[in-house]
């Protein structure tokens, strides 16, 4: 049962029924049962990873606390009859009890993500390896089903673990209520990845009916369903002729397929994360953002503070922070300001810190070299603009960059380099990425953006008309945006003018929403990571 | 406090540090900041800022973080 499918809205309409008639008290727990049914109905046997992982990391929470409340209560018991280094011991072996739990915890839980999703990969390059050095045995690949969700759902239990660890949140102490934070269901298949501190009171609140939050919770999962049916699906159409035939569609055709996917993934994963919020602010629960318009980023540090922001911070917090202020990374710092200098050395630590970080978000994103590509390509591309941000403020002031001009000029820059990388996702191999990139200055075919080859895509001339309205329609929604909420500004208006635009909504996703054949509104693409 | 107002203001020259109290809030630091400054801070002072102390609240302004170094000086 998927977000685009009719069962889906009927499961909603039932659920939103149910939740308002039943007493408030009961809502967290009808939730529950929901989250269940939906991960059931996505495949019984990926339940028992989901009540692994909700088990295992609700127990190591719940004995890491204890053991914490009481070494305070044993401390403040003993506080005059113990020395300062009887405490000090006393802590660092209730410390080691603790680091037990959360280690355990862990590597149990991200190793279960890791066997599913990176074994057979292993293998391959196994495979790959032996072949090379003329061995003729290959391992066999296993059938390992990977769970809906699991990297999102394991990485918000993990990041929960470990705010319980550090002491930022108390844990959670009933199981059931616990279960309902890793399997809350809109956000269950593709994030945002919440934090439990950020969602525990609106998730386990009593809700009231309120007209208001309703209707604007509706009116962004249809929002939702206009980007991911009338954009995303059509333009996926598109995206799955160039990059599947590598020999008719290169030269001219891999700069229109990076667009077209730039756009596709944007307009499929935030219409994914905007009927996530809308189906939980019907619900009366509040999810954090996930994206702040990224395309209008100037640089790609600050695109990567806006899109899939939940994730961004996910790595910042519970990867990039530790690996960087570790006791290894505070020596190989001094270490290396010794040998370097001032300047340089105390820039490496970062950037190995930075390069594990991205090495880990390309390869969550995906099992293959194209995702650990897409990876590394963004962290070199971030570490060479670290590096030469002395060079631009120079350049800046020198030639008096700034105004408008210049920084619709960043923008533009910005969208080119990041669709660029987002091209490693494709194609089947970084080879043929690669390949067909160097044949953007070989193929010399750029008649075909005006002789009507486009049009032999799978889209028609009609295709493209929705698709250029549509984007336009994202493009000036996005700008208004940028001065507050457009449901708000809507609401203002006059109910004429309101039902028009909510209806004409409605009709486009009716009307011109891709269905059938050839089109696959089954999916979205951040299900898959 | 003077070490530290030097460390910060060799790490943002152009930041007023004595009054801005939204440092991590407003992204006039960033994580590649918060890292250079841990380090410069760890050594400087012989404490150990680990991960759970980087939160907004220590580092929102000097006066926070200043107060952080205290009661990591007092508990080594």
């Amino acid at each position: 049962m998927l977000f685009t499918s009719y069962g889906f809205l009927g499961f909603l309409a039932v659920l939103f029924l149910l939740y308002y008639i039943i007493p408030r008290k009961c809502q967290w727990g009808l939730l529950l049962g929901a989250g269940y049914l939906f991960y059931f109905l996505a495949g019984a046997e990926y339940v028992p990873y989901l009540l692994v992982t909700t088990v295992t990391i609700w127990f190591a929470a719940y004995r890491i606390e204890d053991n914490a409340d009481r070494q305070a209560a044993y401390l403040k018991e003993h506080r005059a009859e113990l020395s300062k280094e009887e405490k000090k011991a006393y802590k660092d072996r209730q410390k080691k009890v603790r680091l037990g739990w959360i280690l355990g915890g862990i590597l149990l839980n991200i190793g279960i993500l890791a066997v599913l999703k990176y074994t057979n990969f292993a293998i391959a390059n196994i495979n790959g390896l032996l072949g090379a050095f003329g061995q003729t045995g290959r391992l066999s690949f296993l059938t390992l089903a990977l769970p809906l969700g699991i990297s999102f759902y394991t990485f918000q239990a993990v990041g929960y673990l470990i705010d319980v660890y550090r002491g930022t949140v108390r844990a959670q102490r009933n199981p059931f209520r616990f279960a309902l934070f890793v399997s809350f269901f809109p956000q269950l298949v593709q994030g945002p990845i919440s934090r439990f501190g950020d969602l525990a009171e609106s998730l386990y609140g009593e809700h009231r009916f309120d007209g208001k939050t309703v209707s604007f919770g509706l009116q962004r999962i249809l929002w939702g369903y206009f980007k991911k049916m009338v954009i995303a699906d059509r333009m996926l159409v598109g995206v799955n002729a160039i990059i599947g035939d590598t020999d008719a569609y290169h030269g001219a055709y891999v700069l229109v397929g990076m667009f077209f996917y730039a756009l596709e993934l944007y307009a499929d994963f935030t219409g994914g994360i905007d009927i996530t919020i809308g189906i939980a602010q019907t619900l009366g629960i509040t999810l954090q953002e996930n994206f702040q318009r990224p395309f209008f980023s100037k640089s790609l540090k600050e695109y990567w503070r806006r899109w899939h922001i939940s994730m961004g911070t996910w790595f910042r917090d519970y990867i990039f922070y530790p690996i960087s202020v570790c006791k290894f990374m505070q020596k190989f710092n001094k270490f290396s300001r010794r040998h370097f200098g001032e300047k340089v050395g105390k820039r490496l630590p970062v950037y190995l810190s930075s390069f594990v970080v991205w090495f880990a978000t390309g390869i969550w994103h995906g099992a293959s070299w194209n995702f650990i590509a897409w990876g590394l390509g963004n962290w070199a591309v971030l570490m060479v603009s670290e590096t030469l941000e002395p060079l631009y403020a120079r350049f800046h002031q020198r030639f008096g960059a700034g105004g408008r001009g210049y920084a619709a000029f960043e923008v533009a820059r910005t969208f080119l380099l990041v669709s660029m990388l987002r091209t490693f996702d494709c194609y089947r191999s970084v080879p043929v990425t690669f390949r067909m990139f160097g044949s953007l200055f070989t193929a010399r075919n750029w008649n075909i953006l005006w002789d009507g080859s486009l049009l032999c895509l799978g889209l028609t001339a009609l295709d493209y008309g929705i698709l250029a309205v549509g984007t336009f329609v994202l493009v000036s929604v996005s700008l208004i945006q940028r001065k507050g909420s457009v449901r708000e500004r809507i609401a203002a208006k006059p109910y004429p003018l309101r039902f028009a635009l909510w209806y004409g909504l409605f009709l486009a996703v009716l009307l011109a929403g891709a269905y059938g054949i050839g089109y696959d509104a089954s999916q979205f693409i951040y299900n898959q990571f | 406090m003077e070490e530290l107002m030097e460390i910060l203001n060799n790490l943002h020259p152009d930041v007023d540090f004595e009054t801005e109290e939204r440092l991590v809030d407003d992204k006039i630091l960033d994580s590649f900041d918060i890292v250079s400054l841990i380090a410069e801070i760890n050594e400087t002072f012989d404490i150990a800022i680990t991960a759970k102390d980087i939160l907004p609240e220590n580092f929102n302004s000097a006066k926070a973080l200043y107060a952080l170094i205290q009661k990591l000086e007092e508990e080594a």
